[in-house]
């Protein structure tokens, strides 16, 4: 039987949704029938509208989809502008204030607090600004992801951004494909670096080399293998499969089309918890896919995989060269991007503003947002590094940050999110903030990565983490805390790697205390110039039990009761029968 | 009169006659020894996979986990609260809960 959600959205879904939602707008959140808001919450989605958790009723988490996270000269000034002027509730972060955005691990971009009545304002600004919101949540084509500097990497194999932004406005908006079982994450590399992520992604273009058709083999063609089914969500990791395929540039649309395709017609619309293509990939295996693809979803004769350049990957690899974008870096024009950390991805708007003015000011005006929630500021000359680097606001958002902060990503968790089961982002920023204070790595291990998300959903990645951080509740001294579990040794590269989860319900408060204790141990037990990485997999899971002991320091956590049973974590009177009225339409 | 039953959001909720009611995130007490060893369960609920009803008792079948035990998996049949008179009253808290 088809589920309630394949049922609405057999009724109405893709882009004829944006016209009731303008109706509900203009007349008000309470012109949704009550009987029907199920049904709409979940079609608004697609528009990238996410209702937020319960005390905070009629109010909108808002995506804004930037494809390989590339925000064109000016637009993040109307990111700011927009976060500035809307996202703004009832509620204020006692960290990050009253308006600002949050950078994603998918290269999109949150606002909360949205209130419908607002929602065609900003569409509008949006829109006329080149942004959208479009497919940036529901069951279609998600944001597409990649290495975001692709077009200016000085490691380049093949410029990915015009196959992205090909990609991006065949499948943005398109009827075909609007529907699908589930979320359809796509990720498109062109570096040498891994920087794509594209293991965990449903679908995944890697950079690859195949000798031309006819050719004499003494020149290459560069192109793409593909690989199908990664994901992390659900205690059900997979890393892509590779199925064989190589294409050239200009027949990545066809192949995405109809791997697409293939998902929507055979992924399983009755079990929403078992549609995600790995389910599928699982159950066919990878050469079923291939010759289902072959056979039904394209025209053209598939070539085998290319040579790829896997074993050069850096990007979160556990050591070498590159394992973020962070600092500055050679474009292959010869000039400059700077990769700035933003603590679990959050800016505040008038942060967001200066950013904006200095972009401007010393490079071209645009900016680009890696996955691990950082920004990085392009065609900067060389000229004109030292002034970018003097600004004062590169103090708080360094090219030089600790590894700690550098390391650190965090999910939205119980602020907003209704799946969650533990606050994250403020205490993701507390625990680094304690790290940095009070432990030092070996001095010469300069990366070290550590992912809290709020529950399986797995938001923050936190299977590719060296330490991953996972919402859990325990009892201590017999009252109920929130509690992370802690798993070790995760991470991407040429063979990638889930964490191993070693220990279990350790409350919030004893966490930092036990990763301090995990650091020393490696540094007095590693070998020379060991990595963390290789150090855990060197080690069995007691062993690495052992290692985390748990411990309370002087680090303080003031969100270990139930932020779940608040209407917002952080609010003088934060129970639920203090929650704010839905919002009046003005 | 029927009652309108769904999980919303990947899980996150239980809506009853269109009002999201009960939510993942807080701890069950549970006499389930099909979930897992303990005399009671203390289940941290992290995911509904299903919601029914039996006479005027809505139930739902719960991923979680046994934070005593440790236990992973999902549960048969538990019961969140009931109807009456259209209304639904969510069981509190501390309330045992027996799966069936
Ligand atoms: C209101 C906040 C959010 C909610 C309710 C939410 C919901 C979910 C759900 C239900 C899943 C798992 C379902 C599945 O795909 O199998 C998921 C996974 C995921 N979400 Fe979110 N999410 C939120 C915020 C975010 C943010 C900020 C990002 C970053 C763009 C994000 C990116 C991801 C990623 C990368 C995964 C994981 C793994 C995978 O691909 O399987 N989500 N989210
Ligand atoms: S990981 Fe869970 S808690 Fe965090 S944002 Fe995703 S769904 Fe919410
Ligand atoms: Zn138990």
């Amino acid at each position: 039987m088809p589920t309630d959600v394949e049922n609405w959205k057999s009724e109405v879904y893709g882009r004829e949704i944006r016209e009731h939602l303008f109706d509900f707008a203009e007349q008000g959140f309470d012109s949704i029938p009550d009987d029907e808001r199920d049904a709409w919450f979940e079609r608004f989605k697609w528009w990238g509208l996410y209702h937020q958790r319960n005390g905070q009723e009629g109010y909108f988490m808002m995506r804004i989809g930037t494809p390989n996270g590339v925000l064109e000269p000016g637009q993040l000034r109307v990111v700011g502008e927009i976060a500035d002027e809307y996202a703004r509730g009832p509620g204020t972060n006692p960290i990050f204030g009253d308006a600002y955005a949050d950078f994603t691990t998918r290269q999109s971009i949150q606002l909360h607090w949205i209130e419908l009545s607002d929602v065609p304002a900003i569409f509008e600004t949006l829109e006329a600004n080149g942004l959208s919101t479009q497919q940036a949540c529901g069951d279609s084509w998600r944001n597409i992801v990649g290495n975001p500097v692709a077009g200016k990497d000085g490691q380049e194999v093949i410029d990915a951004w015009p196959v992205i932004r090909d990609l991006n406005e065949t499948f943005k908006g398109n009827d075909d494909h609007a529907n699908l079982p589930r979320k359809w994450k796509v990720s498109v590399t062109g570096s040498a670096d891994g920087s794509g992520q594209g293991d965990i992604n449903d679908l995944a273009f890697e950079p690859a080399y195949k000798a031309v058709e006819g050719g004499d083999g003494s020149e290459d063609a560069v192109g793409f293998n593909v690989r199908v089914g990664g994901g992390l969500a659900r205690n059900e990791p997979r890393f892509a499969r590779d199925i064989d395929v190589w294409v050239p540039p200009e027949r990545v649309s066809d192949v995405a089309g109809g791997l697409s395709a293939l998902f929507r017609d055979n992924g399983d619309r009755e079990d929403r918890y078992n549609a995600r293509i790995k389910f599928l990939v699982d159950e066919w295996g990878a050469e079923a896919v291939r010759e289902t693809l072959q056979e039904e979803y394209v025209d053209f004769e598939l070539r085998s995989a290319g040579r790829d350049v896997r074993e050069e990957y850096t990007y979160n690899a556990g050591g070498g060269e590159r394992n973020d974008l962070i600092g500055v870096h050679d474009q292959k024009d010869g000039r400059n991007f700077v990769g700035l950390n933003v603590l679990v991805g959050r800016m505040g708007a008038e942060d967001v503003l200066e950013l904006a003015d200095l972009a401007e000011e010393y490079g071209s005006g645009e900016v680009r947002l890696s996955q691990r929630q950082n920004v990085i500021v392009t065609d900067v000359p060389d000229d004109a590094l030292d002034s970018l680097l003097g600004e004062p606001l590169l103090e708080h958002y360094s090219p030089e940050p600790s590894p700690f902060m550098r390391g650190s990503v965090a999910c939205t968790g119980t602020e907003y999110c209704s799946l969650s089961i533990v606050e994250t982002k403020n205490r993701q920023v507390r625990f680094a903030r304690w790290l940095k204070a009070n432990v030092d790595l070996p001095t010469d291990v300069d990366e070290f990565h550590i992912h809290l998300s709020g529950c399986t959903a797995s938001c923050a990645q936190p299977q590719i983490a060296d330490v991953s951080l996972r919402g859990m509740k325990t009892r201590k001294d017999g009252e109920p805390v929130e509690a992370l579990d802690v798993g070790l040794g995760g991470g991407l590269g040429e063979n990638p790697q889930f964490a191993r989860w070693v220990t279990q319900r350790v409350p919030a408060d004893e966490v930092p205390g036990a990763i301090a204790n995990l650091v020393e141990s490696f540094a007095a037990e590693r070998l020379e110039g060991e990595s963390f990485r290789s150090f855990v997999a060197r080690h069995d899971d007691d062993e690495l039990d052992a290692f985390v002991d748990p411990e309370e320091t002087d680090y303080d956590d003031p969100m270990l009761h139930n932020t779940k049973r608040t209407w917002y974590p952080y609010a003088e009177n934060d129970g639920l029968d203090e929650a704010p009225p839905t919002p009046a339409d003005d | 009169m029927t009652t309108r039953l769904r999980v919303l959001d990947d899980g996150a909720w239980l809506s009853i006659d269109d009002t999201r009611e009960v939510r993942v995130s807080e701890l069950w007490r549970l006499d389930a020894p099909d979930f897992c060893g303990c005399d009671l369960a203390d289940l941290i609920v992290e995911n509904f996979q299903a919601v029914g009803i039996d006479g005027a008792r809505i139930e739902a079948r719960v991923h979680g986990q046994c934070i005593a035990c440790g236990t992973t998996g999902v549960t048969g049949w538990i019961p969140v609260g009931r109807v009456h008179d259209g209304e639904f009253a969510e069981f509190d808290r501390s309330t045992v809960r027996r799966s069936r």
